[in-house]
């Protein structure tokens, strides 16, 4: 095999752009109750939004940083020089003709219009704040699928978002989750109706643009009884010289017998703060599975949750994780067993290049008399240079007879036999050592859908150019 | 009677350390100074993570006193009933922290240079070695506090000292006692083996009464000198209402080895914390321990094992079984230092639950600041193979002595690594004692 460069040839200033700002809205810069106010009246929120997000503000405000536990770099956020609220100004679109030019320039060099053309359902892209552009193609449409943005959804759907919103994530789960609630804007919410399976993945991107803005979207998806959906977000940011947030709160919920699939690749900037609070419900006979990559960000704290509150219900994470030059992917996944015979599944990779850090951290909680729950995590982690550093902490707390947890991690680094090996058939050192990297997370990209996992691997190859040799 | 006298003489132990001792004077200061940094060292919480799933509200230390001597009575009984091993090239017996006998090592491994003394002593004819490491390693697994009362209250122990590649082939045998309910011991043990040198320790942790609620805080520092091999061997049987907090730590040097093993059947609350070091390339640490916990006890293991030089090995193997409604807690950490280039770390902790109420709670962690590194750790949590069961009632067997077969089988595993049989039979008798007196 002769690999010509072009084969990975990718435009590393692909992401590493912005825009002249033209945000009609601006909250201004700090965090107040007049910002909550203000961000209510521009979303036009109902007023029981508008007291959902000042008693979040106030739980924000009570609750410390989780240092204790956390990485101290949390402290280099400084809550008063965020903005906290931005838009364009515009309706929603409904078609790409009216997408304003240079927005619709920012998302052609990231590709959503050839990913549309593919097969996508829908792409709702959210340029900062707001939607500005929300499509879903007129099959799900017809199948009572709602997939809209998270004003949207509260104001037009309540009586179906209510009855979830903030029910799977408290407001007081961490700070930043009472964060998000204080100041959301953006994001998805979907209903899939009864025994609906939404053939495509629905998908939207997230991107950071103004500077020294955090992003706070929220999605809430409910798959009814019986139905399918699976729910694809990618994110890159372009890069700024001052850190910039992004902390979201995603809430899913499987009613009895439904499937969601939740896929996530991450590559924001290098100085985004990725705080990310992603839980899900899976009633009986339920499915909840998290597929998160993280390849960006300059900390990312994001552990996808599954509560298994009905018989038979099933959790599973799925989580590669890239850290690199001064880069912490502090990951993992929380299993919280609350029914019997409800099994949960825990694969996570890590790959920790020059001075990157990369944690894993878990929780997998079996609480008393319950029969036959049954959990596997399995945590790997690849050390590419001398300084690179890893992590594991899990915790894991189970009771009673009837139940069966184990948990495996191991360290290892890329064999030097390996790599001699595939120099004497003609590889470059670096290129033989992305080959072995994509080996040691190829198993697990494999079962993510087409389209992702070839730009997974080719953001692993982009990540480790230059790390050897 | 007696038993009230003896509360109202004793002085409870958050009085402070005692100015009536006979020590030197910078032994006094050391302990003043460990006094106010226990007071000042906040207590633990369930938020501390080293505290994590521990039930804090249990280490409530008011009730606790220092003993005053013990009545000539009690001392024959202590001794009539420290039986451990059947031979010893050494003995040491302390109840509520008084030295009751003292079995010399034979005359001649003390012509070759071995000191085994009590603490009190050995500070004084020995005081170079013994402050050089003397509680010389800092607790890091969160009993900093508990450490610092130890400090402060010790009063007795014992200090043993192998001379260069000597080999001590016996085991060295160490009785500590609790006598009286609410009395409090501070055991402390501090070994040294010089370069090449070998030795082995077991210390018996018992109670008079079966259930005399009491308070002990250890503290046990091995050094294994370059090539030395140190084998260290607790078995924990207080009686069913003590309090117990142990911090081991261990540092091994080049080429040298070091295995423990803690054996938990007694305590209400048991806390043992393990800090293993390896400083020395080709040096190896082998973390072993069982516990068998029953009714509401509580063991929470708390474990390091810290690389910080390259080549070097560490194995921990934690086994568990839980009945009724015990608990168990293991937080462990393999930590490998920057440039610890090719550790071999290896970590394993398994629960088996034995009923409804159990509830094992596992931690295991790695941090790995280096590469070419091989670290693995698993942890699992289970019950009995209903297989394995019926296949033995197929044969006969009912199913309670099946089931306690399968048990110690389970733990036989870790009992076997030691690889000492005389001290396997014993702790393998305290094993089955326990499972006995439940039925």
């Amino acid at each position: 095999m002769k690999t010509e460069t072009t084969a990975i040839n990718i435009d590393r200033g692909k992401g590493d752009f912005s825009y002249p700002e033209a945000h009609v809205r601006d909250a201004g810069v700090g965090l107040s109750e007049r910002t909550i106010h203000y961000i209510a009246d521009v979303k036009e929120d109902p007023d029981w939004v508008r007291d959902f997000r000042l008693r979040a503000l106030k739980t924000f405000w009570e609750k410390p940083l989780p240092t204790h536990w956390a990485s101290k770099e949390l402290e280099a956020i400084d809550f008063d020089k965020i903005r906290y609220y931005l838009s364009p100004g515009t309706e929603t679109k409904r078609s790409w003709e009216e997408v304003p030019d240079d927005i619709k320039r920012t998302f052609e060099r990231l590709g959503i219009p050839e990913q549309e053309r593919k097969f996508l359902a829908g792409v709702e892209a959210q340029f900062d704040s707001e939607a500005v552009y929300s499509n879903i193609k007129k099959a799900v449409g017809e199948q009572g699928v709602i997939f809209v943005g998270s004003t949207e959804g509260l104001k037009n759907y309540p009586e179906i978002f209510r009855k979830w919103f903030s029910k799977v994530i408290p407001v007081g789960d961490n700070k930043f989750s009472a964060l998000n609630s204080a100041v959301f804007s953006g994001g998805s919410f979907i209903y899939v109706p009864p025994g609906v399976k939404v053939k495509h993945p629905l998908q939207a991107y997230f991107r950071i643009n103004a500077e020294n803005f955090g992003q706070f979207e929220r999605t809430l998806i409910i798959a009814d009884e019986g139905s399918e959906v699976t729910y694809m977000e990618g994110c890159t940011a372009p890069k700024f010289n001052t850190p910039t947030l992004h902390s979201a709160v995603v809430e899913l919920v499987a009613l009895k017998g439904a499937k969601i699939q939740y896929i996530t690749v991450q590559n924001w900037a290098s100085n985004v703060f990725n705080l990310v609070t992603k839980r899900g419900l899976a009633q009986e006979n339920a499915e909840v599975k998290w597929i998160d990559c993280n390849i960006g960000s300059r900390l990312t704290m994001k552990y996808p949750g599954v509560i298994m509150k009905g018989r038979k219900a099933r959790g599973e994470v799925l989580s590669i994780a890239l850290a690199n030059d001064g880069q912490h992917q502090d990951t993992g996944a929380k299993m919280i067993h609350a029914a019997d015979e409800t099994t949960s599944n825990i694969i996570s990779k890590s790959i920790s290049i020059g001075k990157g850090r990369a944690t894993y951290r878990g929780l997998v909680h079996v609480p008393k008399h319950l029969k036959n729950c049954k959990n596997n995590t399995e945590c790997d982690a690849l050390l590419i240079n001398s300084t690179s550093r890893t992590d594991t902490y899990p915790a894991i707390t189970v009771r009673g007879t009837g139940n069966a947890v184990q948990h495996e991690a191991s360290v290892s680094q890329v064999s030097a036999e390996q790599i001699f090996y595939m120099q004497q058939r003609g590889l470059s050192e670096a290129q033989a050592m992305s080959l072995s990297v994509n080996g040691f997370v190829n198993d697990l990209v494999r079962q993510f859908p087409m389209e992702y996992s070839v730009e997974l691997k080719r953001l692993i190859e982009l990540e480790m150019e230059g790390s050897v040799g | 009677m007696t038993l009230v006298t003896h509360q109202e003489q004793a002085a409870p132990i958050l009085s402070g350390p005692s100015e009536s001792r006979d020590f030197p004077d910078w032994f006094r200061d050391q302990q003043r100074a460990a006094w106010q940094q226990f007071e000042t060292l906040p207590n633990p919480t369930r938020k501390d993570q080293p505290w994590r799933f521990s039930n804090v509200g249990l280490l409530d230390l008011a009730p606790f006193r220092i003993s005053p001597p013990l009545s000539e009575d009690d001392r024959n009984n202590v001794l009539k009933y420290s039986r451990g091993l059947d031979e010893y090239a050494g003995r040491m017996i302390f109840a509520n922290d008084q030295l009751i006998e003292r079995d010399v090592v034979s005359d001649d491994l003390k012509k070759r240079g071995v000191i085994f003394q009590p603490l009190e002593r050995a500070m004084v004819e020995h005081a170079d070695l013994f402050r050089k490491y003397f509680m010389s390693t800092e607790a890091k697994l969160g009993s900093a506090k508990f450490a610092a009362l130890h400090k402060a209250l010790v009063s007795s122990g014992t200090f043993l000292f192998v001379p260069r590649g000597l080999e001590i082939e016996l085991p060295i045998e160490i009785f500590h006692w609790l006598r009286h309910d609410n009395m409090s011991v501070f055991p402390h043990l501090l070994l040294v083996a010089d370069e090449l040198a070998k030795v082995t320790v077991i210390e018996h942790f018992r109670s008079c009464s079966r259930t005399a609620p009491g308070f002990a805080c250890g503290v046990n520092d091995l050094i294994a000198g370059p090539g030395a091999r140190v084998t260290y061997v607790c078995a924990q049987e207080w009686a069913s209402n003590v309090i117990a907090l142990q911090m081991n730590s261990t540092v091994v040097d080049h080429d040298a080895s070091a295995m423990s093993l803690n054996l938990h059947v007694g305590a209400k609350y048991s806390r043992f914390e393990s800090l293993s070091r390896l400083i020395g390339e080709g040096g190896r640490s082998d973390l072993l321990a069982v516990a068998v916990a029953k009714h509401q006890q509580e063991f929470d293991a708390r474990t390091l094992q810290d690389h910080i030089s390259p080549r070097t090995a560490s194995d921990l193997l934690y086994k568990n079984a839980l009945d009724d409604r015990a608990r168990t807690i293991f937080g462990g950490l393999i930590r490998v230092e920057p440039h610890a280039h090719f550790t071999d770390a290896y970590q394993k902790v398994r629960n088996l639950l034995l009923s409804d109420d159990a509830e094992a709670n596992s931690m295991p962690g790695l941090e790995i600041l280096a590469d070419n590194v091989r670290c693995t750790h698993g942890a699992t949590s289970g019950q009995i193979d209903e297989d394995e069961l019926f296949y033995l009632r197929t044969r006969g067997i009912p199913t309670k002595i099946a089931q306690r077969l399968l048990v110690t089988g389970f733990l036989d595993e870790v009992i076997q690594r030691l690889d000492h049989p005389e001290i396997g039979d014993h702790l393998h008798r305290l094993i089955e004692d326990k499972f006995a007196a439940s039925v």
